[in-house]
């Protein structure tokens, strides 16, 4: 508990730190840059001292200050900083952001931050002028999204998501315009000079929805992806049909007289707008894949080419008028698979984690600022637009859902039931997007306090509210949910044998839909998109790249096994507990061990078997990082583990945990109880008290990689790219060559126990061999010859299924 | 003429009681089923063969061989037969129907399990209530063998791994002196517990007359 309370404070010094320093900061702002473009606001001086010397002396100055120079940079950096240690801090205590979507908090601080500045009669900054706002903080946001995008569900629910995203926003515009043109007549309001296309233009403007919030609840309590895609989807594509929708009318708002033609000449543009969109975001996803193909050599700026080639594509559809939106995500979506797999493993990350940057930290600031113009800016207010505004933008969500799905059910395999109408309908948050574009709106709109004003109300309240409250209602109604975690090779093998018995079966009833779509697109991406487009273009099965997956964890978890020498991994252990418990007198062995052994893992390692990339939220990079992560850190433990202390009886060999324990042996003599708690203190005697070994363990991946047996293994399955090790993998592998005769016992087996790695040559090769020997004649060669290197079952039965590294035959 | 019709209509009638397809679907699988067989009552494998379309599967033999197979077709029997008739048939497609919003859990759960009897069955080609190793790689190789070059080992290797994890889940306590011979469907079903199949293992039969849309696809 106090460590919650200390935290609390330390978010709140950081906060206050933080206030200070910006308004130190803006306090000696002399004066402001004219320049009609300024992203940040003109501060008014205050009486501070001027920053920098008269003009008219001509001496040398010794000291100058040119704070005009740097202000925009500067400010922006300022700005930028405080989000981020907003976010920071309300990460600090973690369980906050289950319960309060993270942009509940960051327009939270904004409103706090406004208030202090509204206090010292601070102008708030005029971040969000259109052009910067289009320009610079729009793309990151969409790329991320684009980027991320989920995209087998989303190709799976494709139909479904553009008719919400399109059918649905066009609706709600419409609808929620026209009803509050409606409204606009009643006299009492006193609105009767707004007229259709300004109402319809604000109908606009909060029909985008963006469900971030909503998005991470439903990744948390894995909702069944059908609802999450066309949630993901909808928010996606509707901010492109919103911008265009905002761009035609709010040049519509301008005409005096609207023609009927006009109308067909806008929904004719509205189609040239989309499909141009797309046709640019394809090509440039093309392109941008061709060009990694040829970016082996120049590792360092492959990332550079992902957003180069997407900021082009935006800023060529944003040339020609045409959807921008689209472009990016479209080129993201067309590229990302192709660029993943012919850039570096590093160069993958590194995207992946610039993505992820740029889009959180726009949209941040955006939140942020929506806090800080809240209280700052002037507000028109008027009771009756507002809630007949939030009044309709519910009404007509709710009605959009329940209609559309009734249109589209039909035709989806899996049909929308009420709950995930629910779902989608109280899904409808209104976020960033929308308030930027009414802080972007023209000045000669008359209305637009109000505009403002409606439109923040709109999205505090959605926001607060329903985004608070979506976690325990969907909960609550137990909508349909997807097991996601399914990492297992059954299942990958599975999936793909039902991908192929339905491509099949729908071959045989001579039906074109998903299935056969999906088929054709494969084999036509495998024998000529992947050949043009990827280097290395031997097309990889799923399950092989499971598989190999699955091998490169379990290696890790065998190295975190060794490490801490007893921090073995609950799987393992308690397969093989369970095996013992049923044997004789083990029982001791579980209860307070386990629990310690527990402890420990929660306290040192990552969560290996976290599921890797499959949904990422907004706020969240996909964790593949982990695994080299993990590598770094087993370099360490390992060392940690060749402490003298560590081994209490030096000929014991390790192993045995893995392997089946031989007859009449005591468990407990080799887990003596006493040892689990060793670990941590030592560290600092690491490598120095073994200078000696540090000639083998010299580099800490290297040595950790010569543990990776698995992948090797796998590198004669397949091609090489066993993509993050394959560096390290070469290393270890050639050391491995050059090394004497033992390296053949220890390639055999991976989980070379750490007093293995450096015991003497001869001897652990001797004990090595005495083991497997032991093992074989245990287990009695099976009738099938044994396969190079795979395992036969039967024995392994008792074990972690991919742990069968221990009983690899040696190569023959 | 009316004779025959409503006799169709009756027929149809039982087929649709038995299966859960609607007329529409039926009139057109069987459309799609003459044109499979010629216009002959039954249909061979010879005939399910030759469709272009299903040349490129790499399972196409499992999938060939399920519609032959005597324990798809609600019967109580086992083996294998050389030609099916239209019932046949539609007994086989009707394992991919889609739940609408008015099946209930227990139906689903039903369908599930059908759905899962059928995938074990493709594996199980001996009939003998059990997939062994052997039977689970040959069907790996097949999946793979499409897939470039990727050698029997990988194909054997991924196999023997997952043949490991249904033995690890579904007999944790097994001694090294056990054999785990195969696996029943009990343990099939197990290891795919958690497997989404509402999604994957459904088709959307189509209500309309596509005669045409056939046609084309099939000369394709």
């Amino acid at each position: 508990m106090d460590i919650n309370i200390s935290r609390r404070t330390g978010v709140l010094l950081i906060i206050f730190t933080f206030l200070s320093l910006l308004h130190g900061s803006s306090g000696e702002i002399p004066s402001k840059p004219t320049g009609g473009v300024t992203i940040l606001p003109p501060v008014k001086p205050d009486n501070g001292p001027q920053a920098f010397p008269d003009a008219e002396k001509a001496n040398l100055p010794v000291f100058t200050m040119d704070y005009a120079r740097i202000q925009i940079p500067f400010e922006i950096t300022l700005w930028v900083l405080l989000a981020s240690f907003a976010k920071i801090g309300f990460h600090v205590y973690h369980k906050i952001t289950i319960w309060v979507p993270e942009s509940c908090l960051l327009i939270s601080i904004g409103l706090i931050v406004g208030g202090i500045m509204y206090s010292v009669h601070e102008e708030p900054p005029a971040v969000l002028t259109s052009n910067a706002f289009f320009l610079y903080m729009l793309p990151p946001i969409v790329l991320d999204s684009g980027y991320f995008m989920p995209t087998r569900p989303f190709f799976e629910n494709i139909g479904t998501v553009l008719w919400f995203a399109v059918v649905g926003t066009l609706w709600n515009s419409i609808g929620i315009g026209m009803s509050l043109f409606a409204i606009c007549q009643i006299e009492a309001f006193g609105v009767q000079d707004i007229n259709l296309q300004e109402n319809l233009l604000f109908a606009t403007i909060i029909s985008a929805v963006d469900p971030v919030a909503v998005l991470s609840v439903f990744e948390d309590i894995s909702v069944n992806e059908q609802l999450y895609i066309v949630v993901f989807g909808e928010c996606l594509f509707n901010d492109a049909v919103t911008v265009v929708l905002y761009n035609m009318f709010n040049f519509v708002a301008d005409m005096p007289v609207v023609e009927p033609v006009d109308v067909f000449l806008g929904v004719a543009r509205f189609l040239v707008v989309g499909f141009g969109g797309l046709g640019f975001g394809i090509l440039f996803g093309f392109v941008a894949a061709f060009t990694t193909r040829f970016t082996s050599r120049v590792k360092e700026i492959e990332p550079l080419f992902i957003f180069m080639y997407s900021y082009l594509a935006y800023l060529v559809a944003e040339l020609f008028a045409i959807s921008s939106i689209m472009a990016i995500v479209t080129c993201s979506l067309t590229m990302k698979y192709y660029v993943e797999e012919n850039v570096s493993q590093r160069s993958c990350t590194t995207i992946r984690h610039v993505v992820k940057m740029l889009g959180s930290i726009s949209e941040t600031l955006i939140f942020f600022f929506l806090g800080v113009v809240t209280i700052t800016t002037e507000h028109e207010w008027n009771w009756g637009y507002i809630l007949f505004t939030l009044l309709f933008a519910f009404v007509w969500r709710g009605l959009g859902v329940l209609v559309l799905t009734q249109i589209i059910n039909p035709f989806r395999t899996i049909p929308f039931n009420m709950k995930d109408q629910f779902g989608l309908a109280y899904g409808g948050l209104r976020g960033a997007i929308s308030f930027a574009l009414v802080f972007t709106l023209p000045d000669h709109i008359g209305r637009k306090p109000l505009f403002v004003t409606a439109t923040i109300c709109i999205i505090l309240f959605t926001v607060f509210l329903q985004g608070i409250s979506i976690r325990p209602l969907i909960e609550f109604i137990n909508v349909r949910r997807t097991n996601r975690d399914l990492d297992t090779i059954n299942a990958e093998v599975h999936s793909r044998i039902m991908e192929h018995t339905m491509a099949g079966i729908e071959d045989l009833c001579g039906q074109w839909s998903h299935f056969y779509w999906k088929d054709k697109f494969l084999r036509f991406n495998n024998l000529v998109l992947r050949r043009i487009l990827i280097r290395d273009n031997r097309a990889e099965s799923s399950i092989v790249s499971l598989y190999k997956k699955l091998e490169l964890q379990n290696a890790m978890e065998i190295l975190d096994t060794v490490t801490g020498d007893i921090t073995v991994v609950p799987s393992i252990l308690s397969i093989y507990e369970e095996k013992k418990s049923s044997g004789k007198p083990k029982k001791k062995f579980q209860a307070p061990d386990l629990k310690n052994m527990h402890d420990i893992l929660s306290k040192n390692m990552y969560r290996i078997r976290q599921r890797t990339v499959a949904y990422t939220t907004k706020h969240a990079l996909p964790n593949d990082s982990h695994a080299r992560e993990i590598l770094i850190r087993r370099h360490t433990s390992i060392r940690r583990s060749m402490r003298p202390g560590s081994f209490q009886a030096p000929g014991v060999p390790k192993s045995h945990k893995y392997f089946s324990l031989p007859a009449g042996e005591s468990l407990d003599s080799k887990f003596p109880p006493g040892r689990l708690s060793v670990t941590d203190d030592e560290e600092t005697m690491s490598e120095m008290a073994y200078p000696s070994r540090r000639s083998r363990f010299g580099q800490p991946s290297r040595s950790s990689s010569r543990g990776m047996m698995p992948l090797r293994r796998l590198d004669t399955l397949t091609e090489a790219s066993v993509d993050m090790l394959d560096e390290n993998q070469r290393r270890g592998t050639s050391r491995k060559t050059s090394s004497s005769s033992s390296s053949s016992s220890s390639d055999s087996r991976i989980p070379a126990p750490p007093h293995q790695l450096h015991s003497p040559v001869d001897n652990d090769s001797g004990s090595a061999d005495n083991l497997r020997n032991g093992h074989e004649e245990e287990e009695g060669e099976p009738s099938l010859p044994p396969p190079s290197w795979a395992v036969e079952p039967r024995d392994n039965a008792t074990q972690n299924p991919l742990l069968r590294r221990p009983q690899w035959n040696p190569k023959k | 003429m009316g004779a025959s019709q409503t006799r169709a209509e009756h027929q149809y009638q039982d087929l649709a009681d038995k299966t859960g397809f609607s007329f529409e679907q039926i009139k057109n699988l069987f459309q799609r089923f003459q044109q499979l067989s010629g216009n002959e009552e039954t249909i061979s494998r010879a005939n399910l063969d030759s469709i272009p379309a299903l040349a490129n599967n790499p399972i196409r033999k499992q999938i060939i061989g399920a519609f032959f197979d005597k324990r798809n077709q609600h019967q109580d029997e086992v083996g294998s037969c050389d030609q099916i008739g239209f019932e046949q048939f539609l007994m086989v497609m009707s394992h991919f129907r889609p739940p609408n919003l008015r099946t209930t859990d227990e139906e689903k759960e039903t369908m599930r399990k059908e759905k899962l009897r059928f995938l074990f069955n493709m594996h199980d080609s001996d009939n003998d209530g059990t997939i062994t190793l052997a039977e689970y790689r040959k069907v790996v190789e097949e999946l793979l063998s499409k897939s470039g070059e990727i050698g029997q080992e990988t194909a054997k290797a991924i196999a023997d791994a997952a043949m490991l994890e249904v033995a690890s889940i579904n007999v944790p306590n097994m001694g090294p002196e056990e054999f785990y011979e195969g696996i029943t469907f009990e343990h099939f079903e197990e290891i795919l517990k958690g497997l989404e199949m509402e999604s994957r293992m459904h088709i959307r039969f189509l209500d309309v007359d596509t005669s045409t849309m056939r046609c084309g696809k099939s000369q394709s």
